[in-house]
């Protein structure tokens, strides 16, 4: 097998929220409110649980909980299988919470692409939908 | 790198072809002449814009007795996927409904 840590690719958003930890952990690890922030689901907030991200656009995301440490971090991996090597996806989110005088600052890291990884979250729908609206906006200028 | 792009954007600026590469993106591989019945346009057409969409590798063809069956690619497009950029919005979209929710939560 290769190694493909060198190439492994991170993302990470940052952002200070103005409500406590606990209140921001409950969003992040309850099955109705994950629901209304980030997509349908069957989480539990046990370390080894199993479960299935639904996307909008019919995408089914394997998640495995990786870490459950209450109120300040919570990790699970976020894999898109698909028959087309280029858009498969193997990959860790891991969210981070740090209590701040005015409430959370909520840090997400997703990392750990495959190196030929182009796109690959919302499969061939999505990818496509957001591919023609970045075509009509290069004909709209030309 | 730009030579891509522009083989690709060219491909796709053609409605009746984009509307064809649409097609077999959402309902999978077809044959010409079902591609024909709801394309609107003659079947030397069709194969001319599918031959158009194969030459950009936005298509690939196989062939089955008679008929020839079309399929889209989509890691063709994978050039104008910037993947970190892409998810990096999809985070900040998800993060900003994440703010709503919490709001709503106090209510």
């Amino acid at each position: 097998m290769n190694d493909v840590s060198s190439d492994t690719r991170t993302v990470v958003i940052e952002r200070e929220f103005s409500h406590a930890p606990d209140k921001l952990w409950r969003a992040l690890t309850q099955p109705h409110l994950i629901e209304e922030w980030l997509m349908k689901n069957d989480f539990s907030p046990v370390v080894g649980h199993r479960f299935n991200l639904r996307g909008e656009w019919g995408g089914v995301l394997d998640c495995e909980v990786l870490v459950i440490e209450p109120n300040k971090t919570l990790s699970y991996t976020w894999d898109f299988a698909h028959e087309d090597a280029a858009f498969n996806l193997k990959s860790v989110v891991t969210f981070t919470l740090i209590p701040t005088r005015a409430g959370t600052h909520l840090r997400m890291e997703q990392s750990g692409f495959q190196p030929n990884q182009k796109q690959a979250l919302g499969g061939a729908k999505h990818g496509w939908q957001q591919f023609i609206s970045k075509l009509e906006q290069v004909l709209e200028r030309s | 790198m730009p030579k891509v792009h522009d083989i690709l954007f060219r491909t796709l600026a053609d409605p009746t072809r984009r509307a064809l590469f649409e097609r077999l993106c959402q309902e999978g591989e077809q044959t010409v002449g079902a591609l024909t019945a709801r394309a609107g346009v003659s079947q030397p057409a069709v194969s001319k814009h599918l031959a158009a969409l194969k030459q950009a590798g936005l298509v690939r063809d196989r062939h089955e007795g008679r008929e020839t069956r079309y399929a889209a690619q989509l890691s063709a497009l994978a050039p104008l996927m910037d993947w970190t950029k892409q998810m990096t919005g999809f985070w900040e979209k998800r993060f900003d409904a994440l703010e709503d929710l919490l709001k709503r939560m106090d209510q």
